[in-house]
């Protein structure tokens, strides 16, 4: 095999490459596939039907509000799990990835019977005439369940990388634990927390199983995308592979987001007041990669 | 040897007779650590002492970021933790007003120089544009007013330490602790920052651990060598230095230290690190007793004498055994204008040309000869 100009030696043997080549193949070949299949003529108004929109705009909104809660209840956990030090951690870690590996129903099954009218909380949540299954509510539980763990996963990983040292100096300097918060630890992480909520995001946006047992299926209410799809497939299969494509263009630009740019989500602004930036600065290397 | 070092400040509080504006004792099982210490108000401190030897865990403990099993420390009469049987008081770090300069200047990268340096004073409550204020005047006082704007990624090693400096000053700390200050700085950068600590910290306490003996002697009043998460020594700069009472003082000064039993008219060798066993070195006593030389004799003690007090010989042709040590040359290196020899735990200076002259070589047997009057006895 011929050495490419400037290409340094990889070492990689040539049946690891061939594998390699099959396992692309594994997950180009389907999208292929399925844009293969798409009726072109008849795209636009079956991704604008009524039922489509109603699917889409809901899917939008309630994996926005999922990704919200996500980052409210999943920087906490993670600061929590990266920094403190408490009884059973270990345990609580295993347990917050368990959606990771979980089937959706089962977590879905789960909710209902935390939530549901039968449920752990039922009863309490009846007696303050709160309905959450089969409610939108629903849909966003159902989505933040499964999506969570994506979010404090990659945070933890940003906390463990930085350590402490920045916040110590800054309580060194007489910022009580509130400032450090805010003013350090928040803008430090917040190149994971940014690619942590776009993973998220994209999760509740493909939720299926933990939204259909938890929240049904009506029309504008629960029926998300991927529920519309499952239901177009049986009746108008152009339509669902119409509104597949619209989630798989949706998937591919979160995914370039979170990782397609050299440097991705980091920040990289000049001064904010009176900076001089001749100073030349590398892409990755300044200003943003700062963990 | 006192020529060579500069005199002290005498202005400068000494904390151990002097007010105090520190004091501190503590006690941490885990490390093997238990450190008392005390500094006048405008008292600096250098901590040296061998790797792992706590000084690190001193400036956590003091700064609230290692908490010690026991132990009592106060700063201007607020109690930074009191921990003991029963007792348990305990201010968190943002409240003991103790800043910490680490070796990494550790700006917030997020944050330009000036916004960096504002932090204390915003931490405490200062109105954004008074902090700005504030920070910009402590950025011209370590001259890096023209880096008000910049990022940190955009400032070089030594720039940064000296933002960071600012920033350390700008929170008012009560108390200043330097970890290393200029160990990560180049050759170039590290004597701008070591004039710059000089004046700054001339009026306010400071405790600063380093492995120069330069920042000793130029920021310190005092020296505190610790070993092994004890007080090996701890008196002026420039007593430590010329009279240093542990190995590691010896080293820092560049001097010989042989440790030993008193005899009436100089040491017997106790041997270690290399010192050949019950040799005589014959000197005189400082700080005698009433009883006075003969009157020690007996104690442990130990002689420190400078290279330079030491002459190479390759045959003991020199009559007397006292002061005559048999070696085995293992290094020989250049040291300013003189050729630094080493052998059994000794150095010793010679010129180049006696060096070649007597075809010095590692491996060599030869004949390290002191002279008497150069070398001062402690009893220990």
């Amino acid at each position: 095999m011929k050495l490419r100009a400037r290409q340094p030696y990889t070492g990689i043997p040539r049946w690891v490459s061939g594998l390699a080549v099959l396992s692309a193949l594994v997950v180009v070949l389907p999208l292929v596939a399925i844009v293969a299949r798409v009726n072109w003529a008849n795209f636009i108004p079956l991704v604008t039907s009524e039922s489509a929109l109603d699917a889409l705009g809901l899917s939008l909104r309630t994996s926005a509000a999922s990704t919200l809660l996500c980052i409210v209840l999943g920087v906490p956990l993670a600061l929590v799990l990266a920094r403190g030090s408490f009884p059973f951690q270990r345990l609580l870690r295993s347990l917050v990835l368990l959606p990771l590996v979980l089937p959706p129903v089962v977590g879905g099954l789960a909710l209902l019977y935390t939530f549901g009218r039968q449920g752990l909380l039922g009863g309490a949540l009846q007696v303050l005439g709160i309905q959450i299954a089969f409610s939108t509510t629903a849909v966003v539980l159902a989505q933040t369940f499964v999506a969570l763990p994506f979010l404090v996963v990659s945070l933890e990983g940003a906390l463990r990388i930085g350590g402490q040292k920045y916040e110590a100096v800054a309580a060194t300097l007489g910022a009580p634990p509130g400032v450090v918060f805010r003013r350090v630890t928040l803008p430090l992480i917040l190149p994971g927390l940014a690619s942590g909520a776009v993973l998220s995001f994209a999760r509740s946006l493909g939720e299926f199983g933990a939204t259909l047992t938890f929240a049904g299926s009506l029309q504008g209410v629960t029926r998300t995308l991927p529920l519309e799809i499952y239901l177009q497939r049986e009746t108008d299969p152009d339509a669902a592979v119409a509104l597949s494509l619209v989630l798989v263009a949706v998937a591919v630009a979160v995914v370039a987001l979170a990782y397609g740019r050299p440097g991705g989500l980091q920040r990289q602004g000049p001064a904010p007041w009176g900076g001089s930036s001749r100073r030349p600065t590398t892409p990755g290397a300044a200003g943003g990669t700062v963990r | 040897m006192g020529r060579f070092f500069p005199a002290p400040d005498d202005a400068g509080c000494r904390g151990r007779d002097g007010p105090v504006s520190f004091s501190f004792q503590a006690a941490v099982a885990q490390r093997d650590f238990d450190v008392s210490l005390a500094l006048g108000p405008t008292e600096t401190v250098a901590v040296m002492g061998p790797n792992g030897a706590g000084k690190s865990t001193l400036l956590s403990t003091i700064a609230g970021l290692v908490r010690p099993d026991t132990g009592r420390a106060e700063l201007n009469g607020r109690t930074l933790f009191h921990l003991g049987s029963g007792i348990h008081q305990w201010t968190p770090p943002h409240r003991r007003g103790t800043a910490l300069l680490a070796q990494e200047p550790l700006l917030f990268p997020h944050l330009t120089a000036a916004d960096n340096v504002a932090f204390g004073p915003r931490s405490a409550g200062v109105p954004p544009r008074k902090a700005k204020e504030r920070a910009l005047q402590w950025l011209a006082e370590v001259e890096a007013e023209a880096l008000a704007g910049r990022r940190p990624a955009g400032l070089s090693g030594g720039q940064a330490q000296r933002v960071a400096v600012a920033r350390a000053l700008a929170a008012d700390p009560g108390l200043l602790l330097l970890d290393e200050p200029m160990a990560a700085l180049d050759i170039h950068s590290a004597p701008l920052l070591r004039r710059l600590l000089k004046r700054v910290l001339a009026d306010r306490p400071a405790i600063i651990v380093t492995h120069d003996v330069l920042d000793a002697l130029v920021l310190a009043d005092r020296v505190v060598v610790l070993e092994n998460g004890r007080i090996a020594e701890d008196g002026p700069t420039r007593q430590v230095l010329e009279r240093p009472r542990s190995p590691f003082a010896a080293g820092l000064a560049g001097l010989n230290f042989v440790t030993g039993t008193l005899t009436a008219s100089g040491i017997r060798t106790a041997g270690g690190q290399g010192i050949a066993p019950d040799l005589e070195i014959a000197g005189h006593l400082e700080e005698p007793g009433e009883a006075g030389q003969a009157g020690a004799a007996g104690l442990p003690g130990a002689a420190v004498f400078p290279p330079s007090a030491v002459s190479v010989f390759l045959t003991d042709a020199h009559g007397s055994p006292r002061n005559s040590f048999p070696v085995q040359v293992t290094e020989l290196e250049p040291h300013g204008d003189q050729i630094r020899v080493r052998g059994g735990g000794l150095a010793a200076d010679i010129t180049p040309a006696a060096s070649a002259e007597l075809g010095l070589a590692p491996g060599i047997r030869a004949h390290f000869v002191i002279k008497s009057a150069a070398v001062s006895i402690y009893a220990t």
